[in-house]
């Protein structure tokens, strides 16, 4: 009984190692598997995963209208104090007020991209992007203010 | 035909025409040490690279492909980062000791170069007792790697040098029966007659399952016996920071690191020659244009081929395999290898001796 245990336990092993050693043995033989980019040889063609988080930003859509009411949740929900947001008060053509955004401050040098505050987002005002190319020289490059100059919330937006 | 042996026949003949005996001989060992520099260092190089290429395909990525084209020139430029570095000695180190340690590891694996067959009568020295000359002088590199660990004065250094130790000397056993079963076929110790002996067939198909088994065993043991992965308890990068050699840098760290891959071309050479049949060309059988045209190809592309094929198993094992522990390495070697290793000799000289091999 014990010699069979022994026969089949070295028998399992062995077993076990060549079933590794031929999936190893498949990606050395199969060259197209290759999963790697190569960067800066092909930065016109990089394919990027889909979950890949870069940079927030703001869309901006043709008539340069942006969909921030200026709620500020991504601000409270950001953990580490990269977004501030500077209200103002736009007058409607009732002569209502309206609170709007002045600047969205965006600080990607402290930004972990933890994607908190696209998750806090209301309206689907900010999302995040796969860019990778951050390096800059001046560190207030890296200050950002998403929102383009001139731009106003889209109608029908609270 | 231009060969090995016939060049280095045309050398002796000249330097004894021309010198006395005597300066003769001198001038020759000059030669032979040389070259034995060259071929480490070319060895070094190529074999870093190849393991750095072959890791890299079998994790689908691509390896090394800036210096040069596709990265030949890599290991090239690491060596001379390294040796345009500082070679570091900690100040609580015994400096003696730790300047000696990587040329000891150096020197044991020169003198392993000394019984093996290159090619057909292309040997630095035939000695009688071949197999066992390599057998003793291999077990010596654990005192380079323990030296190196005591004269670190390092926690790490410590504990990878003592498992170095265990390690080795209990494969050593694994590895000796491994290579006692083709003594026991041949009869000889000498490398040049185990080498004739498997001139009608390699001992491997030649001596039926033992021979297989015994194989197996072998690689298995110096890959232990290598301090190579799954059994680099010794450096263990993720628990003991590369253990023995934690402490070198620079140039030292070159000669520990050339001096593992030299020794894994060491124990793969003596893996073919063994097994292999060494330099002898592939024949089958009553085949004469199949083995007509085998032997067109020189002996010491053969040998290198098929050194280079257990380069590539070794290499294989390593980056499939996780590490063990070093319980498991233990019980593998004592409660596994070495019973199956001596069952499998008893089996071996039941063959030999009622002559059922080929």
């Amino acid at each position: 009984m014990f010699l069979k245990d022994y026969i089949s336990d070295v028998y399992n092993g062995v077993a076990s190692l060549l079933k590794g050693m031929r999936k190893t043995g498949y990606y050395f033989t199969h060259s197209k598997e290759i999963i790697t980019e190569q960067y800066p040889d092909n930065r016109a063609t990089l394919k990027l995963a889909d979950r890949f988080k870069g940079e927030v930003v703001m869309p901006h859509d043709d008539n340069n209208e942006h969909t921030c009411t200026g709620c500020t949740a991504c601000e409270l929900a950001c953990p580490n104090g990269t977004i501030k947001i500077i209200t103002k008060f736009d007058i409607t053509p009732e002569g209502k007020k309206k609170k709007a955004i002045d600047a969205f401050i965006y600080r990607l040098e402290m930004c972990t991209l933890c994607n908190l505050c696209i998750t806090a987002c209301p309206s689907d005002a900010i999302k995040m992007v796969p860019n990778f190319e951050h390096s800059v020289f001046d560190r207030s490059k890296l200050t950002k203010i998403l929102n383009k100059p001139g731009s106003k919330i889209k109608e029908g937006i609270e | 035909m231009l060969s090995l042996e016939s060049i280095t026949k045309t050398t002796q003949d000249w330097l004894l025409a021309k010198f006395d005996p005597t300066i003769a001989l001198a001038i020759e060992c000059v030669i032979v040490i040389l070259l034995c520099i060259t071929l480490f260092a070319v060895l070094g190089l190529v074999l870093v690279l190849l393991e750095r290429k072959v890791a890299a395909r079998i994790q689908i990525r691509l390896g090394p492909n800036r210096v040069g084209p596709g990265g030949i020139f890599q290991t090239a430029a690491d060596t001379l980062k390294l040796i345009m570095k500082e070679g570091l000695t900690p100040d609580t180190a015994d400096k003696f000791l730790f300047n000696l340690a990587p040329f000891v590891v150096m020197m044991v694996a020169m003198l392993l170069l000394a019984p093996i067959a290159f090619a057909k009568n292309f040997q630095i020295w035939d000695i009688n007792i071949g197999v066992l000359y390599i057998s003793s002088v291999s077990s010596l590199s654990v005192i380079g790697i323990l030296m190196a660990g005591w004269a670190s004065n390092n926690k790490y250094s410590l504990l990878g040098a003592m498992r170095s130790g265990a390690q080795i000397v209990s494969y050593e056993l694994s590895a000796g029966f491994a290579v006692l079963t083709i003594v026991v076929l041949t009869g000889s110790l000498q490398i040049s007659e185990i080498v004739a002996a498997q001139e009608n067939g390699w001992w491997l198909f030649k001596g039926h399952i033992p021979v297989v088994i015994a194989f197996v065993l072998y690689i298995i043991a110096v890959t232990a016996e290598t301090n190579r992965a799954p059994f680099d308890l010794a450096e263990a990068e993720s628990e003991l920071t590369a253990g023995f050699h934690t402490e070198y840098s620079g140039m030292k760290f070159a000669l520990f690191f050339l001096a593992e891959y030299i020794n894994i071309f060491i124990v793969c050479a003596i893996g073919a020659t063994l097994f292999l049949g060494g330099w002898m060309p592939f024949h089958i059988g009553s085949w004469e244009a199949f083995n007509h045209i085998m032997d067109y190809i020189p002996s010491s592309i053969w040998f290198m081929g098929k050194t280079f094929f257990l380069i590539f198993l070794i290499m294989w094992f390593r980056w499939t395999f996780p590490r063990l522990r070093v319980d498991q390495l233990l019980n593998l070697e004592w409660k596994y290898l070495l019973p199956i290793s001596l069952f499998n000799l008893l089996l071996v000289t039941v063959v030999a001796i009622m002559g059922w091999h080929f």
